[in-house]
């Protein structure tokens, strides 16, 4: 299943990250991963929060612009050339990763990564039928 | 059916209106003579008396007053009226540092009001309606001038000022306000937090006032779409009284000229020759009924085209297009002349909001320009190539209207700065 995903546009300001942060950590809000892709000018912000809800009142508050995006927590393996492995029978199948980041640690045993793919159902059946694990959100303490 | 507020002006055959102005002329050069010592230096500096100007035919024979003049005889100086005659003044700030100050009489501020009437009434205006007059108040000829207006047409007026969405919205919600007047990024502002809030059906606005800024044909699309109403443009100026000068009536292709109170004339900014009806120049206007600040042939710095043709509203007064732009704001950026209505009207042809800052500076002595534009929810998306790709766009488009490269810059929302409920569009580092 599919996670949502927060972006939020940040200026490049000095602080407008720690700020973001410092406001989701006051109001109790988790943070599971996060990425930034930026430009010289503005940055996105990636985030995988324990609730979203929760964060998207606060972003709100601060007037700040926001997206939801589903991508895929794909685990794995502990083991060298694991990634590849996965990447290869996207590959196989032409479907782009447009950008990945990993989530904060291990949990139940694996490392997993955050992939945004172009086509998320056809991706997940793809890599379920190749026996890759994908978290569910409860996995990851996400609800 | 047409509804005029003063049907014998507003419609009045030519040679009325020409015979009203000749006379209004007359007697005006006399006042000014007689009570503005600066102005007839300038007259006899001339050899001009008051005897040369027998009607509208010898106007062009007058000396004309700048912003500089009024700079220069600041604060007292083209004062028509003893102060004691005097009840208000009204002030704008200047781009050179000192303020404008205008003086009115009791009349003044009548006839002021009836122009502002006047432009309440062609948008439909009645004593039915309830006018959200959200203009600042004070100093700003805006508010002032539409809430006067606003009373004379017997509306229910709500003396909003500018700012304060939260209690614009709730006073507009709760008593049903059918009539807005406030500047257009003010407009643009209110539309946005109205779609946020999901209040669209709660309103019953059917007419907007929109001016004090330069604004484009597709900012008013906008507008009118986003909150379903029609969206007039009213011009004015401190100088002159405020905003009612002109007015737009429902065939929005013009403003008609309050002819009776202000004579319009077009000059070549440069030869300062008056050009024939038609030609695109600098608007001039003689008020030839203000009492306090009697100003003759005042170069207002717009550039604009006047045209006398018939107006299917059966108004007979001369109508101005919407300006270029003042020249005030008018850029010089390498060389090349940036209006920010031109800036305005590519940002909304790109799908982004109206909400902008030009900043222009100088760097290893050549001119940059930088174009601040407010992200929104519209544009905004997780793929870092679809909004550069936009940006892209963007810069394309503005090269190809201005022939010069800006930069654009995206930035938080809501951090483009307003004052007076008037958003600061330019930034010229250049003159720091
Ligand atoms: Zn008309």
């Amino acid at each position: 299943m599919a996670i949502n995903q927060i972006t939020v546009f940040l200026e490049n300001k000095a602080g407008a990250l720690l700020n973001v942060t410092k406001l989701l950590s006051e109001n109790k809000v988790d943070l599971r991963a996060i990425n930034i892709a930026e430009t010289t000018d503005y940055g996105l912000l990636r985030l995988i929060t324990a609730d979203n809800a929760a964060a998207e009142k606060v972003l709100k508050e601060e007037n700040l612009i926001f997206t939801e995006t589903p991508v895929l927590a794909v685990a794995i393996d502990d083991k060298p050339g694991a990634l590849s492995n996965v990447l290869e029978i996207l590959a196989k199948e032409n479907i782009d990763v447009h950008y990945m980041y990993s989530i904060f640690g291990h949990q139940n045993g694996y490392a997993y990564m955050i992939m945004q793919l172009g086509e998320t159902d056809k991706a997940t059946a793809l890599l379920k039928a190749n026996s890759v694990v994908i978290a569910e959100p409860r996995d990851l303490q996400i609800g | 059916m047409e509804r005029y507020y003063q049907k014998e002006v507003e419609c009045a055959s030519r040679e009325e209106m020409v015979a009203l102005q000749n006379e209004r002329l007359v007697a005006q050069v006399k006042h000014v003579w007689e009570n503005v010592p600066y102005y007839r230096k300038k007259m006899e500096e001339k050899g001009l008396t008051p005897a040369d100007i027998k009607g509208i035919e010898d106007l062009h024979k007058l000396p004309f007053l700048t912003k500089d003049d009024l700079r220069d005889a600041y604060p007292y100086g083209l004062l028509g009226m003893p102060l004691k005659d005097c009840v208000r003044i009204q002030s704008t700030s200047g781009t050179t540092g000192k303020r404008v100050v205008a003086f009115y009489t009791q009349h003044d501020v009548d006839l002021w009001e009836d122009c502002c009437a006047r432009a309440i009434v062609a948008a439909g205006g009645t004593n039915e309606d309830v006018c959200q007059v959200a203009y600042g108040y004070g100093l700003f000829t805006g508010g002032p001038g539409l809430n006067g207006g606003s009373h004379k047409v017997g509306c229910l007026t709500l003396p909003m000022s500018s700012g304060n969405t939260d209690r614009q919205l709730q006073f507009m919600t709760d008593l049903g306000a059918t009539i807005i007047c406030c500047t257009p990024s003010y407009a643009e502002y209110l539309a946005e937090s109205i779609h946020e809030r999901g209040l669209r059906d709660q309103i019953k606005l059917k007419a907007g006032i929109f001016g004090a800024e330069a604004w484009s044909e597709e900012m008013r699309h906008d507008i009118e779409e986003k909150l379903g109403i029609k969206a007039y443009d009213i011009y004015g100026l401190t100088e002159t009284s405020g905003p009612g000068v002109a007015f737009e009536c429902n065939e929005q292709t013009g403003m008609h000229i309050n002819e009776d109170h202000f004579i319009a004339e077009i000059i070549d900014p440069d030869t300062l020759e008056v050009l024939p009806e038609g030609s695109q120049g600098e608007l001039v206007f003689t008020s030839i009924t203000k009492e306090g600040f009697p100003l003759l042939r005042y170069r207002t710095k717009d550039i604009t085209i006047l045209s006398r043709e018939k107006c299917s509203c059966g108004r007979t007064l001369v109508k101005m297009k919407k300006p270029m732009g003042r020249s005030d704001d008018m850029l010089i950026v390498k060389g090349v002349n940036v209006f920010p209505s031109q800036i305005e009207a590519v940002l909304l042809e790109n799908g982004y909001p109206a909400n902008y800052q030009i900043v222009v500076d100088r760097v290893n002595h050549s001119d940059t320009i930088e174009v601040l534009v407010e992200m929104t929810p519209e544009i905004f998306s997780d793929s870092l190539g679809k909004i550069t790709e936009m940006e892209k766009n963007l810069v394309s488009a503005l090269k190809a209207m201005l022939g010069i490269y800006a930069k654009v810059r995206l930035v938080d929302p809501k951090t483009i700065a307003r004052s007076e409920g008037k958003a600061v569009r330019v930034i010229d580092k250049r003159k720091i």
